[in-house]
């Protein structure tokens, strides 16, 4: 059982004009088993909460704590907190030319389990973990994310979850840009490592879409830099009829 | 033995082609006051094999066939009484590559070596020079019609080396050049892969990587001149530069002359900066004075290391250092496959390797 603990979370960028405030004090809880939606208007600073918790060298921590059963998040640099068990999936997966799929995955599931999976285990792992995402095995020769479409750089990050095997998993955006297969895909995907290992989810999004095949028991409402309504999946409903205007600021 | 040009100027420093080098650091090879000796120290790596042939020949016998206003390159050519002379033969298939290994100990040397690939020959030849050298060179490649040679310098030197030298490629009609020059060792090397088309149907591609740490100067200028129509020329240099002073030159020069319908080329120089303290000089040039033609365009950059790709990877659970080194790895992987002896490949990406970890970078 995995806790992750986010209290009075607040977060700026430094800008020309000194120090922008983006979060205003988050407070979350997610345990493993638990999704959260994360639901809010563009630029109400979701992303930015995502970011922060993974380490992105752009944010400053200006208060608050982040706790992953107890360790303090904010003190780990960005490798050290994937070791601790959390998971990011980016809503804009980076280009690494020249390095490939299999490479980039042998090399960090080397780095999280500690030693070298065994070749033989690795590759079945890795070509069933493929097929259950429906990518095409030739995938692996591939440079990472190079020439990818937004389908294929999605089901590579949920890949990449499902090797890895975290024990909270944050996923920015990951429905956006992608068809109604590649979505049903995905959210199976998740739904999978999430059976499989009693993962946490928090699922950052815009739309409810995603909503109908990973189900939330938590919905949070996020508007300018902190949570503003929370409720069960029943809150999701109304955001789908009365959209975000109500928590925007005129 | 020939004579230094009438019209030879000791290079100043202040000349367009030198204003990059640092002069008091290439050992007088410009200077014709300064002794530098007549030997050669290029030699076959394993046995002769059928398909080719390798010989030394008197320097009045085999002249150069192209003409230069390089300065070293002019006093090489005024110095050598004799020459290294490597034949592929006509219609040869020289399936394994051929591999020269120089080493000239701590005496300073001229050497010219010419390598003539026969006409519908393919072959590989591989120069490998490696230890302590103060060298001033020329390699002239002659590919008759339809021949095929990838050629494959690696200058793996020690860090007091000295090396300057002229890489030239006459391309025969319908000929393959194909070369690949590596450069991560010596105090300072200078070198000028340079490409002329003797008929038409000619295609080169120059293919470069270099790496300079703390103190280094590397220095390519690359000349492809267009003078005959329809030839194709595809030029990618991949620089990474990391510790203080480490400096790096490319220039691209790329001519299209008036009558050299259909030409097709294109080139490109991208460099990685590490650290502060660094610098890499890029000067793409593209002349062109025919409209006729298929295609003609050159790309520069020089940038930082990419935070975002770091960031990616050890969100991933993979610590800094290693991260770094699989992004240039991954930078460099595109020059390095294409050598094609996976023997080689290690030793280079390890050598780099060593290199990052000593500057910390």
């Amino acid at each position: 059982m995995s806790q992750l603990v986010i209290k009075n979370l607040q977060v700026g960028v430094e800008t020309e004009s000194g120090m922008t405030e983006i979060l205003r004090g988050v407070d979350l809880t997610i345990n493993s088993g638990e999704v959260h939606a994360i639901m809010g208007p563009n630029g109400s600073g979701k992303s930015t909460l995502a970011y922060s918790i993974a380490g992105h060298p752009k944010y400053t921590i200006t208060g608050g704590s982040v706790t992953l059963d107890g360790a303090d998040v904010l003190e780990m640099s960005v490798d050290e907190r994937a070791k601790a068990g959390l998971f990011l999936a980016m809503q804009y997966p980076v280009e690494v030319p020249g390095v490939s799929v299999a490479n980039f995955l042998r090399t960090a599931a080397t780095a999280l389990r500690g030693e070298a999976p065994k070749v033989r285990t690795w590759v079945g792992e890795v070509k069933e973990a493929m097929g259950k995402l429906a990518m095409d095995p030739a995938f692996s020769e591939r440079n990472v994310n190079e020439g990818f479409s937004g389908g294929e750089k999605k089901r590579h990050e949920i890949l990449q979850m499902e090797l890895l095997k975290p024990k909270i998993a944050i996923l920015d955006e990951t429905d956006s840009g992608l068809d109604v297969d590649a979505l049903r895909i995905v959210s199976e995907g998740v739904n999978r490592v999430k059976a499989d290992q009693n993962l946490g989810i928090m699922l950052i999004t815009h739309y409810t879409r995603i909503l109908r095949y990973i189900k939330p028991d938590f919905v949070h409402v996020f508007a300018g830099g902190k949570i503003v309504e929370e409720g069960g999946p029943e809150l999701a409903e109304r955001l789908e009829e009365k959209g975000y205007a109500q928590y925007v600021k005129a | 033995m020939s004579v230094l040009p009438t019209n030879y100027l000791t290079p100043t420093g202040r000349e367009e082609a030198w204003r990059f080098t640092p002069l008091k650091r290439i050992a007088g090879l410009h200077d014709p006051a300064t002794n530098v000796a007549d030997r050669i120290s290029i030699a076959l790596s394993g046995a002769i094999r059928p398909g080719f042939s390798i010989d030394k020949v008197k320097a009045t016998d085999l002249p150069a066939k192209s003409s230069t206003d390089d300065a070293v390159v002019q006093r090489v050519r005024a110095v050598v009484s004799e020459v290294t002379h490597l034949q592929i033969a006509k219609e040869a298939l020289v399936s394994e590559p051929i591999i020269l290994t120089r080493s000239t100990g701590n005496q300073s040397e001229f050497s010219r070596t010419v390598i003539t690939a026969g006409a519908h020959s393919k072959a590989t030849v591989i120069v490998e020079n490696s230890g302590n050298a103060t060298l001033g060179e020329e390699i002239e490649i002659r590919l008759e019609a339809g021949s095929n040679l990838t050629f494959i310098t690696l200058q793996e030197w020690s860090e007091n080396s000295v090396h300057l030298g002229r890489h030239h490629a006459i391309v025969g009609r319908d000929a393959t050049f194909n070369s690949i020059t590596v450069t991560v060792g010596g105090s300072l090397v200078r070198l000028l892969p340079t490409v002329e088309y003797s008929d038409q149907g000619g295609s080169a591609e120059l293919l470069g990587l270099y790496f300079a740490t703390d103190g280094q100067h590397l220095e390519h200028r690359v000349h492809v001149e267009h003078g005959i129509p329809n030839a194709k020329s595809r030029v990618t240099y991949k620089g990474v530069l990391a510790g203080d002073q480490a400096r790096t030159v490319w220039i691209g020069d790329v001519f299209i002359r008036g009558n050299a319908e259909g030409t097709d080329t294109y080139e490109l120089n991208k460099n990685l900066l590490l650290t502060d303290g660094a610098r890499a000089d890029s000067v793409p040039n593209l002349e062109i004075e025919t409209g006729e033609i298929v295609g003609a365009g050159h790309a520069s950059t020089t940038g930082r290391f990419d935070d975002e790709q770091l960031f990616y990877l050890m969100s991933r659970g993979i610590p800094m250092a290693d991260a770094r080194r699989l992004v240039i790895r991954g930078f460099f992987t595109e020059i390095i496959n294409k050598i094609g002896i996976e023997e080689i490949e290690d030793r280079l990406m390890s050598r780099i390797d060593t290199q990052l970890e000593r500057v910390g970078a």
